[in-house]
């Protein structure tokens, strides 16, 4: 295969795959797929159930094969050079596995004697550091199938975290996991990502990658929509102005005439929702708890935030706060996948 | 793809699919750790326990049988040397052997090799493995390795438990052999680890059918029970006169020839025939599961 055709090596990605296909029968999963996760980055990997996630992530890994495409993988070729690949990278694939009848301790032994590059001396070690960092220390010693499915999602995580990994490769890694278990996720990946280490998540919960993402990827139906930084993805949708102001009926005109549609005219005052918990029982009174928000779409071609301060200000508005929001992610996420979590056929 | 050439000792590994290179890579000991991890798994688990705790009561029972039922010496029908165990204990093991050999020497080892691939694929482990990276060649002779090693297990616990209940229950003394000679104790405990070698050997054939079906599927009941009927089924036609044509292609056909290791001097030819012919097992069913396993499409 000449250079010509391949896909160019991009040393600034992690993750890349150049029309990446996958035919089951006639059911196709995945189909032309450029996937571009830079290196550093914590790529979500977003879709519907059904989608083709998971189908893409075994053949990163080099769990199925291609039907069509080329991938490479921290700049090596898919499945081809898998040795020396798959070692640099740790993986949490369609839910954690174990054996049941072993230990949390004794599974992580036994999938770290598979691996020829870690070394027998320091495994205990490294198998003991791995379960303190997803907090089973204390729970090493139980026999895996006493586990709750939290807890096998965390022994899960320490699998891939037994040695340092370039690339983390996590499909719905806060899946089955409390609220509690949910935040020490997130920060462990962000703790991850700040030592330089790649990381493609997946995940349905909109929310979650939100929180935790630099990049997102949107896959529906087998195909990649987009992808891009968060705000990127973020700036495609429409803005909303906010305005605080105790005249709001003044601020709606304002808007107006700027060629904007305020919502809420003739709505009653509701107490500021920025410190709505704290506002007091009487929203009329005078002062912040008095203030209004007024918000409008900024769908205007052309129209900055600050033209919209100048003429609140210039109008003799009180403006006590000001705040462009972009849609969020969810909007955007249904805009793309359409209604209804239909799982793809 | 042009660009995969500094690889040299990777490539050759990889693209080599001839068993025995793969199993030598550079780096030979942490090769072996997934040996000895596989080997402790196998048999530290209740199953595999309880298989060989199976495989220990065949002697034991027969001991206890024989010896409970002819106070009155009488020694009727049963299997050859039953007779003969009331007067030398050592012969409950060449009884309990033969008993073994046709169903539960096989079942035992179907269960374990039909689970070798299969096992992993329903626990889902199996995509963990490959993904440490376990390579999937590596995987497999490891696995076979194990179910071999299983193989030599279930033999030596039929033969020595069979000698130390025949000890207990029966007189020992100098055995006769078939050819009429007769020899000391550690003459004949040296034939008797020769017979559960010629034992394990007659068993590699069927635990590379095992192996192989067991990369057909991600239900280890099916591979099992696939491996099971195959050694039943083999046995049925080698006992069918109409079929005898088959006879020597059989992989059960020399399971019981083990009798010739008991002449002076030893008879060899049905052991050579029988190693011979195992091989051929493992070579065809060998490259059938390396051909499978290597291409399939890991989804479990």
């Amino acid at each position: 295969m000449s250079d010509g055709t391949g896909p160019r090596p991009d040393a600034g990605l992690a993750v890349q795959t150049e029309g990446l296909g996958k035919t089951f029968g006639r059911q196709r999963a995945v189909a032309d797929l450029d996937l571009a996760v830079p290196q550093g980055s914590v790529y979500g990997f977003l879709g519907p159930n059904g989608s083709g996630k998971t189908t893409t992530i075994r053949m990163l890994l080099g769990l199925t094969s291609a039907t069509s495409g080329t991938i490479r993988v921290l700049g090596g070729a898919m499945p081809e050079q898998a040795r020396d690949v798959l070692p640099r990278v740790g993986a949490l694939v369609e839910g954690p596995a174990f054996y049941p009848f072993l230990s949390g301790r004794a599974n992580l032994v036994r999938l770290d004697s598979g691996d020829r590059r870690a070394p027998t001396s320091t495994r205990r070690a490294r198998v003991d550091a791995a379960l303190d960092r997803v907090g089973l220390g204390h729970a090493a010693d139980k026999k895996a199938h006493a586990y709750s499915l939290g807890m096998k999602q965390r022994l899960g995580i320490a699998n891939a975290l037994l040695m340092p990994r370039d690339l983390l490769v996590l499909d719905e890694p806060s899946n089955g996991l409390d609220p509690q278990g949910t935040r020490e996720v997130r920060a462990l990946i962000r703790s991850l990502a700040d030592d330089g280490t790649t990381v493609l998540v997946s995940s349905h919960l909109l929310a979650e990658v939100e929180q935790m993402c630099s990049h997102i990827g949107v896959m529906s139906a087998g195909r990649l929509l987009t992808q891009g930084t968060l705000d990127d993805l973020r700036a495609l949708g429409t803005h909303r102005v906010r305005v605080l102001t105790p005249d709001p009926d003044l601020a709606r005109g304002v808007l107006t005439r700027l060629g904007l549609v305020p919502d809420g005219s003739g709505s009653p005052a509701l107490p500021a929702s920025p410190d709505a918990p704290d506002a007091p029982a009487a929203p009329a009174a005078t002062g912040s708890a008095g203030a209004v928000r007024v918000e409008a779409d900024l769908g205007v071609e052309g129209l900055a935030p600050e033209t919209v301060v100048a003429a609140l200000v210039a109008a003799d508005v009180r403006v006590r706060g000001f705040e462009v929001a972009g849609a969020s992610l969810e909007d955007r996420f249904v805009d793309l996948t359409g209604e209804g979590f239909d799982v793809a056929g | 793809m042009s660009p995969a050439e500094p690889t040299g000792p990777d490539a050759a590994a990889a693209s080599s699919s001839v068993p025995g290179a793969a199993a030598v890579p550079a780096r030979r000991g942490s090769g072996l750790a997934l040996l000895g991890s596989e080997v402790a798994v196998l048999f530290r688990r209740t199953r595999t326990i309880a298989l060989l705790s199976a495989l220990a009561l065949i002697p034991v029972l027969l001991a206890v049988a024989v010896r409970v039922a002819t106070d009155d010496d009488g020694s009727g029908g049963g299997p050859a040397f039953l007779g003969d165990i009331t007067r030398n204990g050592l012969f409950v093991s060449l009884t309990a052997l033969t008993v073994a050999i046709p169903l539960f020497l096989p079942l035992t080892v179907g269960v374990v090799a039909g689970d070798t691939i299969a096992g992993e694929a329903s626990l889902g482990t199996l995509r963990y493995l490959l993904v440490t990276p376990v390579g999937r060649v590596r995987l497999l002779l490891v696995k076979y390795a194990g179910a071999a090693l299983f193989c030599l297990a279930g033999t030596l616990v039929v033969v020595v438990v069979g000698a130390i209940a025949g000890a207990a229950l029966f007189p020992v003394g100098p055995v006769t052999l078939l050819s009429g000679q007769t020899i000391g104790l550690g003459d004949y405990a040296g034939r008797m680890l020769l017979m559960a070698l010629y034992v394990t050997i007659s068993l590699l054939g069927l635990s590379a059918i095992g192996l192989f079906a067991s990369t057909l599927t991600s239900v280890p009941v099916g591979a099992m029970a696939a491996t099971v009927v195959l050694s039943t089924a083999a046995q049925i036609v080698d006992a069918l006169p109409q079929l005898s044509f088959l006879d020597p292609w059989l992989f059960t056909h020399y399971w019981l020839g083990f009798a010739d290791l008991l002449r002076d001097p030893i008879s060899w030819s049905n052991f050579a025939d029988n190693a011979l012919l195992q091989a051929g097992y493992i070579a065809v069913f060998g490259a059938l599961a390396l051909g499978r396993f290597t291409t399939k499409d890991v989804l479990s």
